[in-house]
Formats: structure tokens, C-alpha cells, sequence
């Protein structure tokens, strides 16, 4: 046994995971303030992806050749304007269906999503497409046959993910927006009634979500390359389950669901199948929401009459 | 008055595409090419001023009298089912009309449009199907398409393994399929809606990526092929390949291959009419209505004593079935399967099928499965659009009619004519002749 190997796997896993528990984070935020699985996230993850690739090669055309300012302003603009589209898809789709039968917001998420996903592919084609590697090189570990590396792109994602992880973790403990939010996802009516206007902190909570889902997406897209207008549909079942393996609704179970998540995926690659890791995952998923549906930190829902 | 009006609205519009702008601006605007760009801004600016102008023209509905009484009509039917009052006319020279019409029609129609008519009545299929599970039950499933995948790789596979014939397909389908989701959905019906959804999801997905990866038993991305069809051992081929007689020899005809076709179609088309019945009577009896009820408030209905696993099981059951007889014919018109006609979009186009046929109206469902197969055909041109209209379509149907286009009328219960000669008590009676 190769034991670099498993170091490596557990590494990727780890970078992996963290991206998971910032696209996690946009599905349990939005469950626990409207209890509802807000289906297009997934897709909002992958028009992030593509503002990404055009925002770096808009500043390309500009001559900005310094990486580190590259990349701040790429991630700064996606994150802006993919919060622009977490509250526009709130606006129209999700509003005016407040209070509308129990079916209406998930069909409308879906319709939204295939949306998404039909838009990018007209405008932006079909194919594959590709940003440059900004950063390459890693530290390595071991002699040189049998080394563990971790590429300089993944201590980036770990630094960004653990920074963007504590903003908004500040955000929601320590400001008026954060505890407002709070007490929306406690209870809506009694928020509404003490003066919080609930559909200002329901659209800050879209942004919320589709700002560090831009995070990810920007830092997916820098990591791997390459991706097209399909990637948010399998990213959005795994973040979904990462987010119901750490408890929905709890901001600290999505992170720590996301890494568990891509801990075990990265695990059962490695060492038992590539071609079923997916199944792996959405197996995960099931089993999960059989034996425990509110997650390792969630608690169970009671239903009142 | 009039001008703080106009102000208001032409900050509206300004607001709205300054938005758009920004929202269009990177994705249609600037195409991206390798690393670098095309320039398309002047979509993006014709996009904004679209959304723009429509948000304006809404604004323009609400604020006038005219609009007012427009959107008043639209949306007057929104809620409320009428309630039948047991003195309509019987529609049953209509529907023997229509039924002579679908059977007659391989007579009349060429090879290309009856290859669609048999599309189209495979998605009738389905969309039936899933309205049983989504429409009548409540339970939104996003991987119905794991049960269509299943009949139709019954037959290929079964003939392949076991030697199954069509005829034999078509009979252990329905209960195969059936089995697969009492399986999945026996676990997950006493959760929360939502997850159900999440999870017939990932089932969907988990089928179609075994069918994909399980190179030895499925074929894999090469798919497996599907033997023709037989009718009593007669062969539709020129020359017999499985032991029997060709169709044309035993009648002592020309032969055509358009037979085979007449002859799927007219079985699709028997099968079609007897699930359409069978949805009818379900929707009458005590099983329907307890999912209609479910439907619409589960805790009451489990106060009042109804079984909500069983009936949600069984409403899943039978959308199953009918999905997994759907896939029989998918298999035996294309003589051929794999996994890419499994996807998620599948699931989610025969869901935009139930959705706009309104949910639970079984004549809405048809209606929508025949447009959203025949409308594409016609309008090749846009082909790339499909996708985009069916989301828009589903978006703006859930804002503006989330019971569908089609009213629901709900049948009147009376109690039956002898009751009603009996006596003078058909107060007490009633209940009964619902039960």
C-alpha cells in the first residue's frame, strides 16, 4: 500500500470537499429561511463558472498581466454579478409564488434551471471551454518515485474557502443583516411581525448563496480548466448532499458535510471505482436522507398542525 | 398624477435594464472563444431593452383599466374546480369519434408522421404516468425516467438474456417497474416532500449511470438492440428470423415494412385509450381521492385514518408501471436503446409535459404531450430554443395558473336511481354511494 497515495487522495478530497460545502452553503441557507430546495443553484454555480472565464479574458484583452490581481478582480466580479442572478431568479421566479401550492416553487426552480442552462448553451455554444492556467507548480512530499503533491492552485482554494467561510460566518453572527436572517429562518411570521422585512432578508439570502457559489466557481473553473453548460447539474445533487449530510439549515454542517462528502468521494475513486464515484455520491445521498434526513448537525423537524 | 405615473414607470424600466444589462452582458455578450472573446454586445443591449420593455408592458396591465380587466379574465379561473352536476351530456360519441379516429389513422398517414404519432402517444404515456404520481399524489418524482429506462431495457436485455419476446415484455414491464419503485419510494414517503423529489432525482441518475458504465451486462454507451415485434408468431421482417412466419407470406400480401409501425402503433394506441380509462375510474374511486386529498393536506387526511404510506405507495406504484410500459414501446420503435435517452432532461421534459397539461387533468396531459412532440417537429428551425421555451413555459405556468390551463372538474356523487326509488332518504344515502 501505497501510503503518498492515500495522502494525495485525501488531499484532493479536502480541496474538493471545501468547494462542495461553498456551494452547500447557498442550498442550506435558502431551505432554512423558505424550506425549499432551490434547484437551479446548481446551474447558478455554472454561469458563474463561464462570467469567470470571461471576466479573465476581458481583463486579458486589457493587458492585466499580474496573476494575483487577476484573479481578486475575476472572483470579485463573478461573485457581484452572479449575486445579481441569485436575486433576479429570486425575483421572478420564487416571489410571486409565496404562499402558491406546495409544488409551484420547485417546478418554477426546475423551469429556472433548464433556463439556465439552455442560455448558456445557445449563447456560449455547446463545447468544452477552457480558461488558461493561471497558477501552476506544487509542493511535493516524498522521494522521487512515490510522492504526494499539493498543487499551488489547491492551497489557494483552501486559503479562499476558509477566508470566504469566515466572512460570511461573521456576516450572519455578528451584524444586523446576519441576525435578522436568523430570525427569519426561526420563524418567518413572528420576524415579520417584530418589524424585519422578510422578503428584503429572503433575496439577501439568494445572494448569500449565489455569491459563494460564484466562489466555488471560480475557483473550480481555475482548478480544472475546462467545463461546459452541463457542470452545475452533478455539482448541484453532490453540494445538495453535502448540505443534507451536515444537517440543512445549519451553515457549519454544509462545510463540514461538504468535506466529509469529498473526503469519501475522492476515497472510493481512489481505491474502489471511477466510473461509479457519481453513484457513489447520489447512493450516499439516498441512504443518508433514509437513516438520517436531518444530517449529522441538523435537528429533526417537528410538524405542527 | 399622470406624470408621477410615468416617472415611475420609466424608473422601472430603467431598473430593469440596467439589471438585464449586467445579467446578459457577460453571457451573451461577450462569446468566449478559446481564452479570449467575441464581441456580441449589441445582443446583450437587445435582450435588456426585451426584458425592459416586457416589465414595462406588465406595469402598463396593472396600471390601466383595460389591462385590469384583461388580467382579471386570465386569471379568474386560477383556483376552484368546478364540481360536475351530474347533467352533462355524455361525451361518449366524442370520445368513440376520437377513438375511431386514432385507429384509423396508420390508414391515412405516411411512415415520417406516424413515427411521430407513436412518439407522441409514448409521451402520452408518460405524461399519464407521471400525473398520477405528480398531478393526482403531490409527489414531485425528477427521476421518472429510471422507470421508462427499465421497460425498455427489459426488453432489450430480456430478449437478449432470456429470450423475451415483445408480447412477454409488455406484460412483466409493468409490474417490474412497479416493483423498482415500491423499492425506491417505500423508504422515502414518510419524509418531507422535497426530499422525495432530491431523491427520485439521484435514483434517476444512478440507473442511467449503471446502464452507462456496466460495459459486460448493458453494453454500456453502445446500447443493446431490441428485436422486433411478433403477432402470434408472425414476423414483421421480409424473412423470418425468429422461427416464425413472415406477416406478408401467411396473408399472402406485398410486403411493406410500414407494418411494423401500423402494428406498434395500433397496440400503443389500444394501450394509451385502456391506461386513460383506467386513470379515469381511479380518479372516482376511494383510492383517487385519497390521493387528491393527500395532495392537498397530508396531516388532515392522516387524522382522518388514511394511510398515507400506502396510498402514496401505490400512486407511485402505478405511475411506475406505466412509465415502465412506455419504455417497452420506446424500445420496440427504435429497435434500439441506450442510456443517453435516459437523462435528467428526459425526466424533466415529460414533467413540463404534466405541468402544462395542468396537474391532475388527464385530458390537459394528452393535450400537452401531443403539442410538446409534434410542436418540435414543426418547428425544426428553432430546435435549440426547445429547452429555453420549456423552462420559460414552466416558470411563467406555476406564476401565472399553478393548477394548469385546463380547469379541473370534479366528478358529482349522487345516489344511484335505485336509492333514489327506494325511498326519501338520500341524505344518508350519499354517503354511502361515495364510499
Amino acid at each position: 500500500m501505497d501510503v503518498y497515495i492515500l495522502i494525495q487522495q485525501l488531499f484532493n478530497g479536502i480541496t474538493l470537499g471545501t468547494i462542495y460545502g461553498l456551494i452547500a452553503v447557498g442550498y442550506t441557507m435558502v431551505y432554512g429561511v423558505i424550506r425549499m430546495i432551490n434547484f437551479a443553484h446548481g446551474d447558478v454555480y455554472m454561469v458563474s463558472a463561464y462570467i469567470a472565464a470571461i471576466t479573465l479574458a476581458v481583463l486579458t484583452f486589457f493587458g492585466i498581466q499580474s496573476v494575483p490581481f487577476a484573479l481578486i478582480s475575476v472572483l470579485v466580479i463573478t461573485c457581484a454579478i452572479t449575486a445579481l442572478y441569485g436575486w433576479a431568479i429570486e425575483r421572478v421566479a420564487y416571489r410571486p409564488l409565496r404562499g402558491s401550492t406546495k409544488l409551484a416553487p420547485l417546478i418554477s426552480a426546475i423551469g429556472i434551471s433548464l433556463m439556465l442552462q439552455s442560455y448558456v448553451q445557445i449563447a456560449q455554444g455547446a463545447r468544452d471551454q477552457g480558461v488558461p492556467t493561471l497558477i501552476s507548480g506544487a509542493f511535493r512530499f516524498g522521494d522521487g518515485v512515490h510522492f504526494a503533491q499539493i498543487t499551488y492552485m489547491q492551497t489557494v482554494i483552501l486559503f479562499a474557502s476558509l477566508i470566504a467561510m469566515g466572512i460570511l460566518t461573521y456576516v450572519i453572527n455578528h451584524t444586523r443583516i446576519g441576525r435578522e436572517c436568523r430570525a427569519v429562518q426561526q420563524n418567518i411570521r413572528i420576524s415579520a411581525v417584530l418589524g424585519v422585512n422578510t422578503d428584503r432578508i429572503i433575496s439577501t439570502v439568494f445572494v448569500i448563496g449565489a455569491a459563494t457559489a460564484a466562489v466555488g466557481g471560480v475557483l473550480v473553473t481555475f482548478n480544472y480548466g475546462s467545463f461546459n453548460f452541463f457542470i452545475g447539474f452533478v455539482m448541484g445533487i453532490k453540494a445538495f448532499t453535502a448540505a443534507v449530510l451536515g444537517g440543512i439549515g445549519s451553515l457549519p454542517g454544509a462545510v463540514l458535510g461538504g468535506v466529509l462528502l469529498g473526503l469519501t468521494e475522492a476515497l472510493f475513486a481512489g481505491y474502489v471505482s471511477t466510473d461509479y464515484k457519481d453513484v457513489f455520491a447520489f447512493a450516499l445521498l439516498i441512504i443518508l436522507l433514509f437513516f438520517r434526513p436531518y444530517g449529522l448537525l441538523g435537528r429533526p423537524e417537528i410538524q405542527k398542525v | 398624477m399622470q406624470t408621477n405615473r410615468l416617472l415611475t414607470l420609466a424608473k422601472q424600466a430603467l431598473l430593469t435594464f440596467t439589471v438585464s444589462l449586467i445579467l446578459f452582458a457577460p453571457i451573451s455578450g461577450l462569446v468566449l472563444e478559446g481564452f479570449s472573446f467575441r464581441n456580441e454586445l449589441t445582443r446583450a443591449v437587445l435582450l435588456a431593452a426585451l426584458v425592459a420593455a416586457g416589465r414595462v408592458a406588465l406595469s402598463l396591465v396593472g396600471m390601466t383599466a383595460i389591462g385590469r380587466k384583461i388580467a382579471g379574465k386570465a386569471a379568474s379561473n386560477g383556483s376552484g374546480v368546478t364540481v360536475m352536476t351530474g347533467k352533462e351530456k355524455s361525451p361518449a360519441l366524442i370520445l368513440g369519434l376520437i377513438f375511431l379516429a386514432g385507429l384509423s389513422l396508420p390508414f391515412f398517414a405516411d411512415k415520417y408522421f406516424l413515427g411521430i404519432a407513436i412518439l407522441a402517444l409514448i409521451y402520452c404515456l408518460l405524461g399519464l404516468g407521471l400525473n398520477i404520481v405528480v398531478g393526482l399524489a403531490g409527489l414531485l418524482d425528477l427521476g421518472f425516467v429510471a422507470f421508462y429506462a427499465v421497460g425498455a431495457y427489459l426488453l432489450a436485455l430480456g430478449a437478449q438474456y432470456l429470450g423475451l419476446g415483445f408480447w412477454s415484455a409488455l406484460i412483466i414491464a409493468p409490474f417490474l417497474a412497479g416493483l423498482c419503485g415500491m423499492v425506491l419510494a417505500f423508504p422515502v414517503l414518510k419524509m418531507h416532500g422535497d426530499y422525495l423529489a432530491i431523491v427520485t432525482l439521484g435514483f434517476g441518475e444512478i440507473i442511467r449511470l449503471v446502464l452507462n458504465n456496466w460495459l459486460e451486462f448493458t453494453g454500456g454507451p453502445n446500447g443493446a438492440s431490441v428485436p422486433p415485434p411478433t403477432l402470434f408468431g408472425l414476423e414483421f421482417t421480409r424473412t423470418a428470423k425468429q422461427g416464425g412466419v413472415p406477416l406478408h407470406d401467411y396473408f399472402g400480401i406485398a410486403y411493406s415494412a410500414d407494418y411494423k409501425f401500423w402494428f406498434i402503433y395500433l397496440v400503443l394506441f389500444l394501450v394509451v385509450c385502456l391506461v386513460v380509462y383506467a386513470v379515469e375510474r381511479l380518479r372516482v374511486m376511494p383510492l383517487g381521492r385519497m390521493w387528491e386529498a393527500l395532495r392537498e393536506d397530508e396531516i388532515a387526511c392522516r387524522s382522518l385514518g388514511v394511510n398515507h404510506v400506502f396510498t402514496k405507495l401505490t400512486a407511485f406504484m402505478l405511475g411506475a408501471s406505466t412509465g415502465g410500459l412506455a419504455g417497452v414501446f420506446f424500445a420496440v420503435h427504435q429497435g434500439f436503446v441506450n442510456p443517453t435517452s435516459f437523462t435528467f432532461f428526459e425526466s424533466a421534459l415529460i414533467l413540463a409535459i404534466v405541468v402544462l397539461g395542468g396537474l391532475g387533468s388527464t385530458v390537459g396531459v394528452i393535450a400537452a404531450a401531443l403539442v410538446l412532440t409534434i410542436l418540435p417537429e414543426l418547428l425544426r428551425d428553432f430546435a435549440e430554443y426547445r429547452v429555453l421555451v420549456f423552462g420559460v413555459l414552466m416558470v411563467v405556468m406555476m406564476i401565472w395558473k399553478p393548477r394548469g390551463l385546463v380547469r379541473v372538474q370534479r366528478p358529482a356523487f349522487f345516489p344511484s336511481t335505485a336509492v333514489k326509488g327506494a325511498g326519501t332518504a338520500p341524505l344518508s344515502a350519499s354517503p354511502e354511494a361515495v364510499r
